[in-house]
């Protein structure tokens, strides 16, 4: 019998890999905004708000925050909206005021780089150790004459592996 | 004194369970009968001691002995009994006596089976589980005792201590500061229970695992044994992480089920573990293979759910002061550090011992694409437990806070939810040890062109979203496939035993009850996938202030503003209910009450949604503000979420599947002996 060594898991494997290393990599970019008419809608804030936590209600993105402190917060994104300021300096003033805890995620500098990095790398490394177990533990199934291979009768040999199966459990 | 006496219950139970343990040891040592026969009295000893430690607190709490700080903290003169019965896991001592509770019965439960069999396991899962409990224990009587009362000092200032100080007087306040009002919600209620229920029983398999690595008894009979004990700590998990989303959806008020918060987090990463240990361990069962890797999984399992236990309760994680700060903190890292590194030497020990009986012999066969699962799960526990951990280190090195969020944690696993999904569809059709991509082929092509006929009809609804298309594709494939099993299985004795079609679907999920109650366990997690990829893509918002008599409008739907009124209840709340009237593509579909409860005692404000729900969405309002004179208006902030209901929908199949899976067998679990060649070696020791 012809040993068939697919690479279909592996490729399935670098697959997740990359799609994961390019959504990681790509934080969202904030989204130039020009500058708004007197009006504010409560949207236009809440578009802001959604990105921003609080320091004080932990895990709560302060566009549903309940608190009067997050809806001080609001209003002074409503303000500073009404005054012109983009999204991006907006989002600019309340690091500079809270530091970056207030952002959804931290940003990608410095030590930050780690909670980008640490997942894609050690998820490559359980792909690879994966990857040359299966190599290792892999043989020509002829050769080691494995027993119990499902005896395939003349019938169907879907039922005949499915009993096998079942008996087996 | 009450509290006295359920303090003396925990005490009384700690050293027991202490004695226990040594008992059990000697017991092996000497290899005398009478010391484990003793272990095992001590072990059932502690259930009806730990039983008056809890009932004694239940008693306080009903009866508003205020003068015990917990009671104090949880409980006020205006709840109900219930709640009053329920805040024994409202606050973080008494739900550490729950957890001790849950500990000592399963424990019980478990010296209480026949060991004729398995004789030489008895000492060793009472050894783990005695000394699990005694280290939850130890919390309760030195760091986080729940019967600790308040007392006046002569200087007037109140202090809390177990025993009366000298010349202090006892202090009774008139009133309690009552449960947080979010744990007042039904959801909430059962929620904290089942997620403990799910929790402890999963000490039972680790109990087990590492009796069989101090043994050296390496085959599988400590998995077959705990093959049940597991399934139903996932179904408790899972019910438990079910009803904590369906809690948040209708009580948090911010339009979500799951927010990535490390409390959330905390009680997904052993459910991960779980998930990933429930398919590896068919390896070892089938083939004989994976031990090594079964006892990683038992392993991690245990210590991410006392890792969990610590911090759904603690709080700690918002700060590296707070847990530095916080007695309990380094006392459960110690605890968790020991275990894990006693459990990580006991299989070193025997590393050679497990080798595999059988050898992968194929890279498409169910073992390598279980193997794969595994590999996901993992990926997505190192980004969760990475993303909890993150912000500690960061502010340990820098001093510098970050938020990790869910940007963070959605972006990392949608890739790997993802190749789940496609695995669910993939690895079932594969055959054990051997599977080409020609065998999978030719059993794959008819669901496949199934799923593109599904595909094809998301297409012509318009929808355009790559991700949402490549999402509800997978979706439709696993179920295509998952149904295909279903069917050939049944075809298969249709035609062998000529028994009609629904009495042979019927007659083959009773043979195997595991495998296809995992299938329908599929068939839930893809109906959860399609209100997942329906709310998380294609939510829709706005928020606007609108005066009596007006309308705010979002897609299809419109709302008009009718009334508000604005009371107080006789519990302590204040509520702001609004009247307003829903339509659809101009058409009244009806009315809906989102309000505001503030609850005066702990200050804090509460968003109750008016929910409209169908299959195609849901139509979710919230009462953000509103003006004094309600003819000046009130500010909603409504959303469409869609096909979020088959979330929920897909959650109850989950547990459907899941108790088709634990369901007991008729015949006696022991009857099955374990048909495997190695033979087991008595223990050294």
């Amino acid at each position: 019998m012809k040993s068939l060594r697919s690479p279909l898991p592996l490729l399935l494997a670098l697959f997740l890999l990359a799609g994961l290393a390019v959504s990681l990599g790509s934080s969202g970019p904030a989204q130039a905004q020009q500058s708004t008419p007197p009006g504010v809608t409560d949207d236009q804030v809440n578009a802001v708000a959604k990105q921003l936590y609080c320091p004080v209600c932990e895990n709560i993105p302060l566009d549903v925050c309940p608190t009067t402190a997050c809806a001080q917060w609001r209003a002074l994104i409503k303000e500073k909206l009404g005054q012109g300021w983009s999204e991006a300096q907006i989002k600019d003033y309340f690091v500079a005021q809270y530091g970056d805890r207030v952002l959804a995620a931290p940003p990608a500098r410095g030590l930050n780089w780690l909670v980008y990095l640490i997942p894609p790398v050690i998820l490559t490394i359980g792909a690879f150790i994966l990857y040359r177990a299966l190599r290792s533990w892999k043989q020509p199934p002829s050769s080691a004459g494995e027993p119990g291979q499902p005896v395939t009768g003349p019938t169907d040999p879907y039922a005949a592996r499915l009993e096998e199966e079942l008996r087996r459990r | 004194m009450v509290a006295n006496l359920g303090y003396g219950a925990l005490v009384i139970a700690f050293l027991i369970s202490l004695y226990g343990a040594g008992a059990a040891l000697y017991g092996v040592r000497k290899n005398d009968p009478a010391w484990i026969d003793s272990a095992r009295n001590a072990m059932l000893l502690t259930f009806p001691l730990v039983s008056l430690a809890a009932l004694t607190i239940i008693y306080l709490l009903v009866t508003n002995h205020y003068e015990v700080e917990y009671v104090t903290s949880v409980t006020s003169n205006s709840m109900p009994f219930y709640l009053k019965v329920t805040a024994l896991w409202g606050g973080q001592a008494g739900s550490l006596i729950f957890w001790s509770w849950l500990m000592s019965a399963f424990a019980s439960a478990v010296t209480l089976r026949k060991w004729e069999r398995d004789r030489e396991f008895l000492p060793w899962v009472i050894v783990v589980s005695l000394v699990t409990l005694a280290f939850f224990l130890s919390l309760s009587i030195f760091i986080e005792n729940p019967f600790v009362r308040l007392w006046q000092t002569g200087t007037g200032s109140v202090v809390s201590a177990m025993l009366q100080p000298a010349g202090a007087v006892s202090f009774v306040p008139a009133d309690g500061s009552g449960l947080n009002p979010l744990l007042r919600h039904p959801g909430m209620i059962i929620h904290p229970p089942l997620l403990y229920l799910g929790f402890v029983s999963f000490v039972i398999p680790y109990a087990f695992a590492i009796a069989a690595l101090v043994t050296g008894r390496t085959d599988d009979r400590w998995i077959r044994l705990t093959r049940r004990w597991s399934l139903v700590a996932w179904l408790f998990l899972s019910l438990g992480l079910l009803l904590g989303g369906r809690w948040a959806y209708d009580v948090l008020g911010w339009g979500g089920y799951w927010g990535w918060d490390p409390v959330e987090i905390a009680a997904f990463m052993p459910w991960l573990t779980g998930t990933a240990f429930l398919h590896s361990v068919m390896i070892q069962e089938k083939r004989g293979m994976l031990k090594h890797w079964n006892m990683i999984l038992v392993i991690l399992t245990y210590d991410l759910v006392i890792f969990g236990t610590f911090l759904t309760r603690s709080g700690v994680l918002s700060s590296v002061h707070a847990f530095a700060q916080s007695a309990i903190g380094p006392v459960f890292f110690g605890f968790i550090g020991l275990t894990f590194i006693v459990s990580l030497s006991l299989l070193l020990r025997r590393w050679n011992e497990l080798k595999s009986e059988a050898q992968m012999t194929s890279m498409l066969s169910r073992e390598a694409l279980f193997l794969l699962n595994n590999l996901l799960f993992m990926g997505i526990l190192v980004v969760c437990f990475w993303g909890v951990l993150f912000p500690l280190i960061s502010e340990l090195f820098t001093g510098q806070k970050v938020t990790v969020g869910p940007p963070f944690y959605e972006r990392a696993t949608a890739p790997l939810f993802g190749g789940l999904l496609l695995l669910m569809g993939v690895a079932p059709l594969a055959a054990w040890r051997h599977s080409t991509a020609k065998t999978l082929g030719r059993s794959m092509w008819k669901p496949f062109i199934a799923s593109l006929v599904v595909l094809a009809f998301v297409l012509l609804t318009g929808v355009r979203n790559p991700i949402a298309l490549l999402g509800f594709w997978l979706c439709a494939f696993v179920a295509a496939v998952t149904l295909y099993e279903f069917w050939r299985g049944a075809q298969a004795r249709h035609h062998t035993r000529a028994e009609s079609l629904p009495l042979a679907l019927w007659r083959l999920a009773g043979r195997n009850r595991r495998r296809y109650g995992g299938y329908v366990i599929h068939l839930g997690v893809v109906l959860m996938a399609i209100g997942i990829i329906g709310i998380e893509l294609f939510q829709s918002e706005t928020q606007g202030t609108i005066p009596q008599g007006n309308q705010l409008t979002l897609g299809d739907y419109s709302i008009t503003f009718d009334s508000l009124a604005n009371f107080d209840t006789n519990d302590g709340r204040n509520v702001a209910r609004a009247v307003v009237s829903v339509f659809k593509d101009g058409q009244y579909v009806g009315e809906l009450h989102p309000r505001r409860d503030y609850y005066y005692e702990s200050q804090q404000p509460m968003t109750i949604p008016g929910v409209r729900s169908t299959w195609e969405d849901d139509f979710y309002v919230l009462l953000v503000d509103w003006q004094p004179v309600s003819t000046q208006g009130a500010t909603f902030k409504i959303y469409e979420n869609p096909l979020v209901n088959w979330l929920w929908l897909g959650g109850f199949v989950f547990i459907l599947g899941t108790l088709v899976a634990a369901w007991p067998d008729r015949d006696p679990e022991t009857a099955r002996v374990p048909v495997r060649r190695t033979a087991y070696k008595p223990a050294e020791a």
